[in-house]
């Protein structure tokens, strides 16, 4: 149990997966305007995220290693992720009309998410067993919505500050994560 | 794209105007994280190289043959095979930088610079003019990364592609070869960038 904690705690903040591992920066500067949008972002990210870690790694452990095909993991992982965001859009779209309205545009972005690929390959790697996967995936998913939602309230704040014409956009957003990351820094003795 | 380019321009609106990653902002993720230092980030320059130029190639002389309803996926397998041969050229001839850019190799197929150049070129381009296109986006990647990667190191060890430049008493920055170092590295050269454009244009 303690565990499984420990895999959860490091996902979400000593790891955290695109301050501190670099993963998924697109969506990070593209969705971290407002809030609401960030926030629907990272619910959509961490449900497809939860659900690629656990057949990512059925898929490995008695397809790919079964067969020793695991050459063809970044191949069939990639195809997984993409199926699975295209099911997951039909699956809510059926049983949730509000769920599917929030989330909607953000699911067929969240196949070209490296975080999600991120997520199939990390777990391989660490050797991880099917729970913490799992726990893995979710903690992954959790750490990505903090990340974006703290960056969207500090945006919407720099609507109103005088930033140099230059560094407008994509600049000061790095900038900016680059102090968030600098404080995240501050957890990595917490494991 | 409207007007048609001279080879020339194809190749070099990727090194500036269109630079991937200073004037687009595409492909960040591999961008932060290999760039620690310069041999880091030109390696994953070049698996970019090949990766892009090889796929461009294919994209473009099965354009006319692939269904409009599943270009998306046919991409993501050319670019998959691609990464995964670079991949593992990589970790059979040098493995110290394998192991230096990790899982970020396979993360290759994710990046949005690839998949967007088989969509907005190569699928509506003949064949030397996707590679022209090709070349000309990676070696702007290269040349980008390779910049950020010697920034980093320079500062951060003392050092660029392991040649020591600053002289014994230069207190070396940590923070710069850590994650923060990325983002405001990367943050300060786009920043510079839009300027000398704004420059340029006046």
């Amino acid at each position: 149990m303690t565990n499984l904690l420990m895999i959860f705690i490091s996902a979400v903040i000593v790891n955290n997966y695109v301050l501190v591992n670099f993963l998924g920066i697109c969506p990070f500067v593209g969705v971290s305007k407002k809030i609401a949008q960030s926030l629907s972002m990272g619910m959509a990210t961490t449900f497809v995220m939860t659900l690629t870690a656990a057949v990512a790694w059925l898929i490995n452990r008695y397809i790919l290693e079964g067969l020793n095909l695991q050459f063809l993991q970044t191949v069939s992982f990639i195809l997984v992720i993409a199926s699975l965001v295209q099911l997951v859009e039909m699956f809510i779209k059926k049983v949730s009309k509000p769920l599917y309205d929030a989330l909607g545009i953000f699911l067929p972005l969240i196949t070209t998410n490296c975080a999600i690929l991120g997520v199939a390959l990390f777990l391989v790697l660490k050797e991880y067993n099917f729970i913490e996967s799992i726990i893995f995936g979710f903690g992954a998913g959790a750490g990505f919505t903090l990340a974006i939602v703290i960056m969207a309230g500090i945006r919407e704040e720099l609507e109103l500050a005088d930033v140099p014409e230059y560094f407008k956009g994509g600049s000061i957003t790095m900038i900016i994560a680059g102090c968030l990351a600098l404080a995240f820094m501050g957890f990595s003795g917490l494991i | 794209m409207a007007t048609k380019k001279s080879y020339a321009g194809e190749f070099l609106k990727g090194l500036w105007d269109e630079n991937p990653v200073l004037r687009m902002q595409l492909g960040l993720c591999p961008t932060l994280a290999v760039t620690n230092s310069a041999i880091n980030g030109f390696s994953m320059g070049l698996a970019v190289i090949f990766t892009l130029v090889m796929s461009s190639t294919i994209i473009s002389l099965a354009r006319n043959i692939i269904p409009k309803e599943v270009r998306i996926p046919t991409f993501i397998i050319v670019i998959a095979t691609f990464v995964t041969i670079a991949d593992k050229m990589l970790a059979a001839y040098f493995p110290d930088i394998s192991k230096a850019l990790g899982p970020f190799v396979p993360l290759i197929v994710v990046n949005c610079i690839i998949m967007g150049r088989q969509e907005a070129f190569a699928s509506k381009n003949p064949v030397g003019r996707a590679i022209i296109d090709a070349l000309g986006m990676s070696i702007g990647f290269t040349i980008t990364l390779t910049i950020l990667g010697s920034i980093r190191e320079l500062l951060g060890v003392g050092t660029i592609f392991a040649v020591q430049i600053m002289p014994s008493s230069f207190e070396p920055w940590m923070v710069m070869v850590l994650q923060p170092g990325a983002f405001l590295t990367l943050g300060l050269m786009i920043g510079v960038a839009n300027w000398i454009n704004a420059r340029r244009t006046k």
